[in-house]
């Protein structure tokens, strides 16, 4: 049996008259990152209180390694989380909050000076976490969850409130940490941060996961190439284009997208009607337009949707 | 994987962490918030600073009967254990050498109670109506002197207690009983071999039954021995006591031994102005044909003072700052469990140990111990301190015993203990530091600040029923079944015994430490 496994099956959870999770079943292998995806309120993070024995589920279990999470001896040797970032003690500086933690895993002290390297906050070790940005208390909740090395590791929204150069740092570790052979789970509910490092991706809306596939495999379910454009005279546009031959829609007053011509073909076609235009762009299928169209199908949450990509 | 390697856990074996590191985890974090190491600190210094404060506050005046009123306090007898003793009685004796026996009948015993309580002057509460006290005395008394607070051995009738053998003002063993009249008299005798003091009683002079045995070990060959009466003051119809004053008729008396029976004198002890314990006349002595007949007042018995004197105990400056410092580490106890439920630090901490009364459990031994200290050395501390600052102020201090002391020093520490341990599962329950504070405060301080500024009856089951029932392991005074007096919490008395009382506040502890485990197996953290 692999240490470095997260198995779900048939989660559900019943908050009061809202059902959060509605069978969630799916499994983050190890060596992979396993990215957790879906709007805001679709599950992710009663999922991840269920994998850590923090909830306990109404029906179905999760095991961590083959085994429930609450018979871990020392847990964190186990399982590594970040499950909130904002819960420090403020007057409490980051060294002390990651001791208790090693304390309470009869891990040595040295451990907690190691981690705090591993996420650049040496230099800070000894200030008081409440004075930390976001950023850093990001920092610091990875390194809380890679004190014990465990061989599985939970991260939840680990995008949130960091810099650039942050996030390059983030996804640069966890491409790392999954080459060591670990099993990653990272939820987010912003498809592009996890585009380019996730592996493997679970897409849940409305407690239910919608999709649980390779990356490529998902890409490949989604539509085809797309032509933006921008045009002061988009009805015009739309005539030409449609004669064309094209499958095109008007976004806005000033945009259209066109689908089943090239941007050759398109620019060809409006410049022998004398159609103005500018900005023409040829857009590829994202893991976000693969998300907007799994997500889109759930009504209640497409406009969930819209607002968490704007975040 | 960079460095450790963990061990393989086998299927189906849940173990769980020592809880050694638990108690490591909780401990480091107590410590790595300087606010929750500061704020003990601080409550052991309020503790001695009020305890200074109040002591400081406290003035006793000594008013004599005829209202003159100086700093000070009246006079009270220490026994021979170093306890606050009553000694004021009437008798009529004379030295005793060597061995001896001394036997007398007491045919009849009254009394009268004065109409005026204690606080009035003795010269205005002549004003009398009949009647005995249970606990007026009249009999054999043998002493090395009449000196006040020293040893003594004496058989006895009594008002309502029958005979008696007491010794040494706590020692008191029963003999016959029923009251004395003319057509019921009692024989009493007392006999002197060496150390060895032994009480009889009898019906008829002729058969005798044993009362008691006393050893007062470095009895001078030369004693005081004679007889004596004195009758305590009465609660019986006033809540401040009324002074009283008894009579006894003595018939056959006899002195058997090295004594000079013509050289008996009567004398009136521990009734002057400056003597604490209330009597209503000097006492005195007449013959009637071949009767004595002698009359006292006052008491042979552990003193009861607060009521009579309003005296200061070793704990009595200490309840206030105790007080202070409890609600300190109220407000400390409950952070150390609501601030990581305010912060969703809850979730990092079950997540690293999923067995969450082993939290509790560990969080309770580290508050619990933290205020055991605290209070342990503000008490050790401010205990003598305040001891000390009545003495300047020439106050009278109970005197207590060292045993008292620690009892009082440790149960202060106990109850700051389990009042902590408490308020954690009342911040476990509510999650909310605000509310915990409140419900905290409300339930384990509150009635005792309520019970120390009311009387009457509702305070007594204050004290038994709510958590203030721990403040009894304060209790300083003792209690004495020779003693008729109203052990009220006004006179100083916790209705309840100190480990008693004690137990009430554990019970509620382990009431919400009982809720607080429940709730945790069951919420989603």
């Amino acid at each position: 049996m692999n240490d470095a496994i997260i198995e779900v099956t048939g989660l559900r959870k019943r908050f009061g008259p809202t059902l959060a999770l509605d069978g969630v079943t799916f499994t983050a292998p190890p060596g992979k990152v396993t990215g957790f995806i879906g709007p805001n309120g679709a599950g992710k993070s009663t999922t991840i209180r269920v994998i850590l024995g923090l909830d306990a589920p109404d029906e179905g279990h999760a095991r961590v390694g083959g085994h429930p999470y609450r018979d871990l001896r020392n847990p964190l040797r186990h399982v590594g989380a970040l499950v909130d970032a904002a819960a420090v003690q403020p007057s409490r500086t980051a060294r002390n909050h990651l001791l208790w933690l090693a304390r309470s895993q009869t891990l040595e002290a040295g451990r907690v000076d190691a981690v705090l390297e591993l996420v650049g906050l040496a230099a800070a070790a000894r200030r008081k976490a409440g004075g930390f940005s976001l950023g850093m208390r990001q920092r610091l909740g990875i390194a809380a969850a890679m004190l014990g090395d465990p061989p599985v590791v939970i991260l939840d929204e680990p995008f949130n409130g960091m810099d650039p150069e942050g996030i390059v740092w983030m996804r640069k570790l966890l491409r790392t940490l999954a080459a060591e052979g670990r099993a990653l789970l990272v939820s987010s509910h912003l498809m592009s941060e996890l585009q380019g490092i996730a592996d493997h991706i679970v897409v849940i809306g409305r407690g239910k996961v919608l999709a649980e596939a390779g990356i490529d495999e998902l890409l490949a379910r989604a539509a085809g190439e797309q032509v933006l454009l921008q045009t002061p005279t988009p009805a015009e546009a739309y005539r030409v284009l449609h004669r064309a031959g094209g499958v095109t829609t008007i976004i806005d007053d000033g945009a259209l997208s066109v689908s089943g011509l090239a941007a050759r073909q398109v620019v060809a076609a409006l410049g022998q009607s004398d159609v103005v235009f500018s900005e023409v762009t040829t857009q590829r299928p994202t893991l976000e337009d693969v998300y907007f169209q799994l997500t889109s199908g759930e009504a209640e949450f497409g406009t969930n949707t819209v607002q968490g990509a704007q975040r | 994987m960079t460095t450790t390697s963990t061990p393989p856990l086998l299927a189906g074996t849940p173990e769980r962490a020592r809880f050694t590191a638990v108690l490591r985890a909780e401990w480091t974090k107590f410590r790595t918030v300087r606010g929750w190491v500061i704020a003990p600190i601080m409550a052991a210094v309020l503790c001695v600073v009020f305890t200074f404060l109040v002591a400081n506050g406290t003035h006793t005046d000594f008013c004599t009967g005829t209202g003159n009123c100086t700093a000070g306090h009246a006079f009270v007898p220490t026994g021979p254990k170093g306890q606050a003793v009553a000694d004021s009685y009437y008798t009529l004796g004379g030295r005793l050498t060597g061995d001896g026996t001394i036997t007398t009948q007491v045919t009849s015993l009254t009394g009268v109670i004065s109409t005026a309580p204690t606080d009035v002057a003795p010269s205005q509460a002549q004003q009398t109506r009949p009647g005995v006290p249970a606990w007026a005395k009249a009999g054999i008394l043998l002493r090395p002197s009449t000196r006040q607070g020293s040893a003594y051995a004496a058989v006895m009738v009594t008002g309502g207690h029958g005979d008696r053998f007491q010794y040494d003002y706590s020692h008191d063993d029963a003999g016959r009983p029923g009251p004395v009249s003319a057509g019921s008299p009692h024989w009493l005798r007392l006999t002197r071999t060496g150390d060895t003091l032994t009480g009889y009683d009898s019906t008829n002079g002729t058969t005798w039954t044993r009362t008691g045995t006393a050893h007062l070990t470095g009895l001078p060959a030369t004693v005081y021995a004679g007889l004596f009466v004195t009758s305590p003051v009465s609660f019986q119809t006033s809540a401040s006591g009324a002074r009283t004053l008894a009579t006894a008729t003595f018939d056959h008396t006899v002195i058997d031994g090295s004594a000079t029976p013509s050289a008996w004198h009567g004398q009136s002890i521990g009734a002057g102005e400056q003597d604490f314990y209330p009597t209503l006349r000097a006492g005195s002595y007449h013959r009637a044909g071949g009767s004595l007949v002698v009359s006292g007042s006052g008491d042979i018995a552990p003193a009861v003072v607060q009521g009579l004197l309003g005296a200061d105990t070793a704990s009595s400056s200490l309840p206030f700052g105790l007080t202070v410092a409890l609600i300190v580490l109220i407000v400390v106890a409950t952070m150390f469990v609501t601030a990581e439920y305010r912060r969703g630090l809850i979730r990092i901490t079950f997540a690293a140990i999923p067995g969450r009364h082993r939290v509790l459990a560990a969080k309770a031994v580290v508050i619990g111990a933290v205020a055991f200290v605290i209070a342990a050395v503000a008490a050790a501390t401010a205990v003598p301190l305040g001891e000390h600052i009545l003495h300047a102020n020439g106050a009278y201090v109970f005197p207590a015993g060292a045993l008292t002391v620690v009892r009082i020093v440790a149960g202060a520490a106990a109850l700051a203990a389990v009042t902590a341990v408490a308020v954690l599962a009342v911040g476990t329950i509510t999650r909310k530091s605000a509310a915990a504070v409140a419900g905290g405060i409300v339930v384990f301080v509150l009635p005792s600040i309520i019970g120390s500024i009311s009387s009457g009856g509702a305070v007594q089951w204050l004290y038994r029923l709510t958590p203030a029932a721990g403040l009894s392991v304060l209790q300083a005074l003792p209690r004495s079944a020779q003693v008729d007096y109203p052990y009220t919490f006004a006179n100083g008395y916790y209705p309840l015994a100190p480990w008693a009382g004690f137990g009430v506040l554990a019970a509620w502890a382990a009431l919400v430490l009982g809720i607080a485990a429940v709730l945790l197996r069951r919420r989603d953290a």
